[in-house]
């Protein structure tokens, strides 16, 4: 379906860009939504990008646009905003994280994870507290996880997105997770059987990475 | 809590549950951000919340808020555009356009005038220089746009207005006093937005009623239209009324320079 859109993006872009934003809304907001941690940053900035897609597209000649890899380049355009955002925004993003953290504990079972057979009393957490553990994790290993799980990239897309070897992404993303897990260990033995504590255990780890 | 039977998998399958779904207008904003299609908010102003629409951050059309099903059929008709309502407009847009139907001109609001004619531009360009709480005669913007013998398709073209009460087509009057049609609901609401910006409409009807079509100061020896910011300085014990632009010229009076009632000559 993506060869067809490129074509179709090739021979008539502004009859095919509404197709382009169907197709590709939720997962680039989704990975603007988990980078930023904010819902309306989060649109903005979606919308934002695609208009940025949209007036690249129009510069391009047809067989640039025919040759592109739409995916992972719109990837990279929400990530290039999301850096800039995030580099901007950091000083206070960082406050108002400590600060909110354990409110957000108590808004739970909002996603899909709780229905699940397989569900762990810590995946029926509030999406946000996960979202909020990725982006504690340096940015090496936070891109890659996002882009695999969150918006859905094959390895070799990861690598045009990011410009990385697939060998060195799938450490990077192994990696990514184990130091995921063993935040949580952390965050579940300094909370204790009712997981008050379970903010500043997340911080520890974050000071050890 | 048994973290130890947290595996890759379910950490993974936990990652992939952060998976949204994008809110119900980004698809609406980004199209018309683009200028790939239009969207429309309601937006207050002095007779009420009407529908704003916009495209690449240009109003494209204003419409009446209770008639939200005709608005979009028009919109889309005269734009050739597909249209669709959303929350609300751009931050800085709507901004700017609750400012201006506030009546503070020093706003910039931009219009998308594209499918208009060079004509109906320039008759809508003229009238977005008439002032707050003043009024000009069709025959005024026909004549400042170079076309004094067009008066009925300055008419037709302000009728066509696709933006009122942002291009303020309701502070065009007839001479002889007669407020005029308007499409945003007929003469009564015309009146009542102009009397919302200021005008006191009951004294200009008389007085153009009663043939009155310039006002003086033997003063200054200048002559103005009706509602020119000038003309109402004058004081009563000055105000010198005059029934067409001949009469004052014989009389010694110089033309305003600001409204600019020699173009009525032409």
């Amino acid at each position: 379906m993506n060869d067809r859109l490129a074509v179709s993006l090739a021979g008539d872009l502004d009859g095919s860009f509404e197709q382009l934003v169907r197709d590709h809304q939720d997962r680039l907001y989704s990975l603007a939504l988990r980078y930023l941690g904010d819902a309306s940053d989060a649109e903005e900035l979606t919308q934002d990008a695609f208009v940025r897609a949209y007036r690249a597209l129009a510069g391009y000649e047809p067989q640039r646009r025919r040759e592109l890899q739409v995916r992972p380049w719109l990837s990279t355009i929400v990530l290039n905003l999301c850096r800039n955002r995030a580099r901007r925004v950091r000083p206070a993003q960082v406050d108002l994280d400590g600060l909110d953290a354990v409110a957000t504990h108590a808004v739970q079972g909002r996603n899909g994870a709780a229905g699940q057979p397989e569900t762990h009393a810590l995946l029926r957490e509030d999406a946000e507290v996960w979202a909020r553990r990725v982006r504690a994790l340096p940015a090496r290993y936070r891109e890659p996880l996002l882009l695999r799980y969150v918006d859905d990239l094959a390895y070799a897309e990861i690598s045009t997105a990011l410009g990385i070897p697939e060998g060195t992404l799938r450490a990077q993303v192994h990696r990514g997770l184990a130091l995921l897990r063993s935040a949580l260990e952390q965050e579940t033995a300094a909370a204790g059987p009712d997981g008050a504590a379970g903010r500043s255990a997340l911080q520890l780890a974050e000071v050890a990475l | 809590m048994n973290v130890h039977v947290l595996d890759d998998g379910a950490i993974e399958r936990t990652l992939e549950a952060l998976r949204a779904e994008a809110p119900a207008g980004l698809l609406a904003r980004t199209m018309a951000t683009a200028g790939l299609a239009d969207a429309y908010a309601p937006v207050q102003s002095p007779i009420g919340p009407v529908l704003v629409a916009y495209s690449a951050h240009c109003v494209s059309a204003v419409g009446l808020a209770e008639n939200a099903a005709s608005f979009e059929m028009r919109v889309a008709a005269e734009l050739g555009r597909p249209v669709r309502r959303v929350e609300a407009l751009p931050p800085d847009l709507e901004r700017a356009v609750e400012r201006r139907l506030a009546g503070d001109r020093r706003v910039r609001v931009p219009f998308d005038l594209r499918r208009r004619s060079p004509f109906e531009r320039a008759v809508l360009e003229k009238a977005l220089e008439i002032p707050t709480g003043e009024v000009r005669p069709y025959a005024w913007i026909a004549a400042e746009i170079g076309r004094p013998r067009a008066v009925r398709a300055v008419g037709t073209a302000l009728a066509r207005n696709p933006i009122p009460l942002l291009i303020p087509c309701h502070r065009v009057v007839r001479s002889d006093g007669m407020i005029g049609n308007y499409s945003m609901g007929g003469p009564t609401v015309k009146r009542a937005v102009l009397e919302a910006e200021g005008m006191d409409v009951e004294a200009y009807v008389s007085e153009a009623e009663a043939g009155i079509r310039l006002i003086g100061s033997d003063t200054t020896k200048v002559t103005c239209l009706p509602t020119c910011r000038h003309a109402r300085r004058v004081m009563p014990r000055h105000r010198v009324r005059f029934g067409s632009l001949a009469q004052a010229l014989a009389a010694g009076y110089r033309p305003c320079r600001v409204c600019r009632p020699i173009s009525l000559a032409a």
